[in-house]
């Protein structure tokens, strides 16, 4: 019987990490459901960048105050992470403070006080952030698209973190052995008192069920963010990664096009040529963005790994003056349709029967993407180097090349630019006359 | 004014040492055409052997290529392309940070490489080079603030070459609060310039018109000719035209140094 806690533990942990990683490979199958695009090149320039963007948090301070309180999450969050590890081994082996013995006590007071310290901070930084989200007026937190569950979905982490913060204090302001030992429980001795007048039962009591809420709420902590905006914690390092690295404004040449347009400018060119014989008569390649499907594997991670803070559409020109368009419901619509695709194919053994509905008109509106003056506001403000502009410009084209939907007005900009190669009704002969005009 | 053509000098058996592409508002558009005629006038202050392709330049298709229309865009490039690579051009110098943004970074790979300079670096080039010297007494004093084209910052990140001309006036430089980086697009963008916005609660001209005016201004000093329309119609907008004017860099250093 002495080892049934060590089981339950066991158990716990396995299903929590076996559950976890079937979700996430769920994410990476639907990743892959984007086209392919090279981002192996220039390796030491994005292993640089990712340091510097998702480790180094560098343009999260962009923005001081909640720059710097995210660093203290963060670095609480990945610092403390090394007392799971203890937690863990004592869970399995059913030891206690393994590390005391290991390190000694003047280390482990140490590393214990350093974590306590962190997890008040935590807890002092998460309710200011919960009072940004909830009390002030913040506008980036008060859009249209944070209604309902993504505003329910960044609270309930801000809870899960005071919880997980304060039952670790708890935890060790109810080891006695801890307490009196008065190394390490710099936070933890102003909490011990209040158990004061408890039995030494109920103080253990207390201690073994934080405990075991702790870690079982990390676990479920980890299989929350599957089905949350915080995957961000994870997918920030890919996403810096595998981001643009060409300036801003290099917009890709779609392939496709070229080949067409090779052929149409080849004087050589036979029109009513049939294919070879033998080719392979190829269905002609879609241009622009519909759906999930038509955009890049990158585009999508991108969109996994939106933490909808809103900083883009807080940059937006269209966004300020009041339009539809908000960068950030463009990442959060691509994922919505994204993970409404991955479970067409999970509960169709494999593969997408089409369900009548695209990411186009049935999340994005045109009056959305027209709205878009393709500043790059967004992609400069996103703290994880996310692209809505590049989704935005797939799926103009898409409306524009495949559908001729383009606004009116366009179009004869558009007319005008082939008939005489200006998007005004100009003269092409008057081209010079600007010199000898004044 | 002397404007040589490629086409002339190609006659003459010459090979300028850069073209100046004008682009389809410095053509066509009033205001943006003296923004064209300041930039040749410093050109020639500072005897720069230029050419520009007159009736035989056409759009670069960035307009279409915003708009999504890559079809258009790539028919244009491919029709330029040819002819720039028929006069063996190296160097391209443009008002237009459209333009620049287009020609410097998606012709490459359709074939057409070149040496592209935004005119604020070209200018500020000639100035290093000692062919050309800003006068700094006639602006002096003037409070003047730089609106950044969104295609030369945030798309290219040349935010310092127009700072420096600037300075070089001897006028007061002072930031509106969104510059460089976080600097406010002045809406006509991504093909916008050629439709009406879509329905909001201001235009985004006059958003941005008012970060200028927030740092009273006598000048707004800009280096694309869509933003200028854009800057200048918010003046109107806001009845400022009295009190401030929009102008460009080419267009200060030509009055300063009296063009």
């Amino acid at each position: 019987m002495q080892y049934v806690p060590n089981l339950i533990f066991a158990l716990a942990l396995i299903a929590g990490i076996g559950f976890f990683v079937m979700n996430i490979r769920k994410i990476s199958r639907n990743i892959n459901l984007g086209k392919d695009v090279n981002r192996t090149d220039k390796k030491p320039e994005r292993l640089k960048n990712m340091m510097k963007i998702a480790l180094g948090q560098s343009k999260m301070v962009r923005r001081p105050l909640s720059g710097f309180l995210h660093i203290i999450v963060y670095v609480g969050f990945v610092i403390i992470n090394i007392e799971v590890l203890e937690i863990i081994i004592d869970g399995l082996l059913g030891t206690h403070r393994i590390f005391l013995d290991f390190l000694g006590l003047g280390i482990y007071g140490f590393l214990i006080g350093t974590f306590e310290i962190l997890a008040a901070l935590v807890f002092a930084a998460v309710i200011i952030f919960w009072l940004r989200r909830n009390v002030s007026n913040i506008k980036r937190f008060l859009s249209k698209e944070m209604k309902g569950w993504p505003k329910n979905d960044g609270n309930i982490i801000l809870y899960f973190e005071m919880v997980l913060m304060t039952l670790f204090l708890v935890m060790n302001a109810t080891d006695p052995a801890f307490q009196e030992a008065g190394s390490g429980n710099i936070i933890s001795q102003f909490i011990a008192p209040l158990f004061d007048g408890f039995s030494p039962e109920a103080v253990h009591t207390i201690e073994r069920t934080s405990w075991w809420i702790h870690i079982l709420g990390i676990l479920v902590f980890l299989n929350y963010l599957y089905y949350s905006k915080h995957l961000h914690i994870l997918l920030a390092f890919p996403n810096t990664y595998f981001a643009n690295l060409n300036p801003k404004g290099q917009f890709t040449n779609l392939e496709s096009v070229t080949n067409e347009v090779k052929l149409m400018m080849d004087p050589d060119a036979d029109p009513y040529a049939s294919p070879e014989e033998g080719a392979e008569e190829t269905v002609p390649e879609k241009f622009g963005a519909s759906d999930v499907a038509d955009l890049s594997w990158v585009q999508l991670l991108n969109a996994y790994t939106c933490t909808e803070c809103g900083r883009c559409t807080s940059a937006c020109p269209a966004n300020l003056t009041g339009k539809e368009l908000s960068p950030r419901k463009i990442m959060m619509d691509t994922r919505d349709r994204l993970e409404e695709v991955g479970r067409n194919i999970d509960a169709n053994k494999g593969v997408f029967v089409d369900d009548g509905k695209q990411l186009l008109n049935d999340y994005i509106t045109p009056e959305e993407l027209w709205a878009c003056t393709s500043c790059n506001a967004c992609v400069e403000e996103c703290p994880v180097n996310i692209d809505p502009l590049s989704i935005i410009m797939d799926m103009r084209r898409y409306l524009v090349m495949e559908e001729s939907a383009a606004p009116q007005e366009l179009n004869m900009m558009m007319t005008n630019i082939e008939n005489n190669g200006a998007p005004w009704q100009y003269n092409q002969q008057d081209r010079l006359n600007w010199a000898n005009e004044e | 004014m002397n404007v040589p053509t490629m086409a002339d000098m190609m006659a003459q058996g010459k090979q300028p040492e850069v073209l100046f592409w004008v682009g389809a508002a410095g053509s066509y558009d009033d205001r943006a055409k003296k923004i064209s005629r300041a930039f040749v006038k410093i050109l020639h202050q500072a005897n720069v052997d230029f050419a520009v392709l007159g009736t035989e330049e056409s759009s670069t298709g960035d307009a279409a290529k915003r708009a999504g229309n890559e079809f258009l865009f790539q028919m244009q490039a491919m029709m330029n392309i040819e002819v720039l690579n028929g006069y063996e051009v190296k160097k391209i110098v443009t008002c237009d940070p459209h333009s620049f943004n287009t020609l410097k970074n998606e012709y490459p790979s359709l074939g057409g490489k070149y040496e592209v300079y935004h005119h604020t670096q070209f200018i500020q080039n000639l100035i290093k080079e000692g062919r050309l010297t800003i006068n700094d007494t006639t602006l002096k004093g003037k409070r003047v603030t730089f609106h950044d084209p969104c295609y030369l910052g945030r798309a290219n990140e040349v935010y310092e070459s127009p700072r420096d001309l600037i300075k070089r006036l001897g006028v007061n430089l002072t930031e509106m609060k969104r510059n460089k980086s976080t600097a406010l697009c002045c809406g006509a963008g991504g093909a916008q310039m050629f439709k009406d916005a879509e329905k909001g609660d201001k235009e985004i001209n006059i958003l941005r018109t008012e970060d200028a005016l927030e740092t009273s201004p006598q000048i707004i000093a800009t280096g694309c000719p869509y933003c200028n329309t854009m800057m200048t119609d918010g003046i109107k907008f806001k009845e400022k035209e009295a009190e401030v004017v929009v102008k460009d860099i080419a267009e200060l250093i030509a009055e300063a140094n009296n063009l």
